[in-house]
């Protein structure tokens, strides 16, 4: 009834997810778009966990462990926009390259 | 197959979210990804992972991050615009995770390991939904990491309220 998705297909589009993550961290200077790629690279550490926890039905460490991960980041993505909001105001920027040369 | 439209949506719109130079243009499409990484979840049998997905992510942090995107730029006329540095650095970068991670694995081979091959996929013993089970484990298993999730949350939400609200300056 039901058809098997691949594994290596689940885990090569978290692999993409992934690297989507690092690139938005790497490149962009707006600091709550660094927090959306943080976000991406939490959802594809997700996925594998997901993924993985398809073969072990009765224990479903997986799932579990990702609703844990789930947690964690959404407590980190409310410090961490409080934490932007403050150093906005203490700026008056929100760009990196910026606060970095006016902090130093 | 559903999945792969899936996966296309989540990678188009997760690239779209790196392209665009727009704040709010990118917020937008990070929300189409979380919502696509959702609809992926249920296809894998993780109904109650699939809702929290929805619930938190999108209902929460995203709105959260739009919030934070409002508040932190300047709106006049022109609309809000973010800068890319080290676009070569980023792009060398990330091309060659993305090389590494996949040959990877091409060349693990997860699915000839032996707890995955002779794992009973045949969905959940019969069972509908994986809440119950979940309840079940949260309360035996795994209360402790549920205990200490518990008060990381009331840790956070207090130290988010804190440092948001600002006191006067001394």
């Amino acid at each position: 009834m039901f058809s098997q998705i691949p594994l290596e297909h689940i885990l090569l589009l978290s692999a993409a997810l992934f690297t989507i993550g690092v690139l938005a961290v790497i490149t962009k200077r707006h600091a709550v778009v660094v927090l959306m790629g943080i976000e991406l690279i939490f959802n594809a550490a997700n996925l594998n966990l997901v993924a993985f926890s398809r073969h072990d039905p009765q224990l479903l460490q997986g799932q579990l462990f990702s609703l844990f991960v789930i947690l964690v980041a959404a407590a980190e993505a409310a410090v961490a926009l409080a934490i932007v909001l403050r150093v906005y105001q203490h700026f008056k920027t929100a760009n990196l390259n910026q606060i970095v040369s006016k902090g130093a | 197959m559903l999945f792969y439209i899936f996966a296309a949506v989540a990678i188009l719109s997760g690239a779209y979210m790196v392209l665009t130079r727009n704040l709010l243009y990118a917020g937008f499409s990070l929300l189409l990804t979380l919502l696509s990484i959702a609809a992926i979840y249920v296809l894998l049998f993780a109904d109650f992972v699939a809702v929290t997905q929805l619930m938190v992510y999108v209902g929460g942090v995203l709105v959260l991050i739009l919030f934070g995107i409002m508040l932190s730029s300047r709106v006049h006329n022109k609309s809000v615009m973010s800068e890319n540095t080290n676009v070569g650095w980023g792009i060398s970068i990330s091309l060659l995770t993305l090389i590494g991670l996949s040959y990877t694995i091409w060349r693990a081979g997860f699915s000839s390991l032996p707890w995955i091959q002779q794992a009973d996929t045949n969905v959940l013993g019969g069972q509908k939904s994986t809440v119950q089970l979940i309840g079940i484990k949260l309360m035996t298993d795994f209360v402790l990491p549920f205990e200490i999730a518990s008060l990381l949350l009331l840790i956070a939400l207090m130290g988010a309220a804190y440092i948001a609200t600002g006191k006067e300056k001394v």
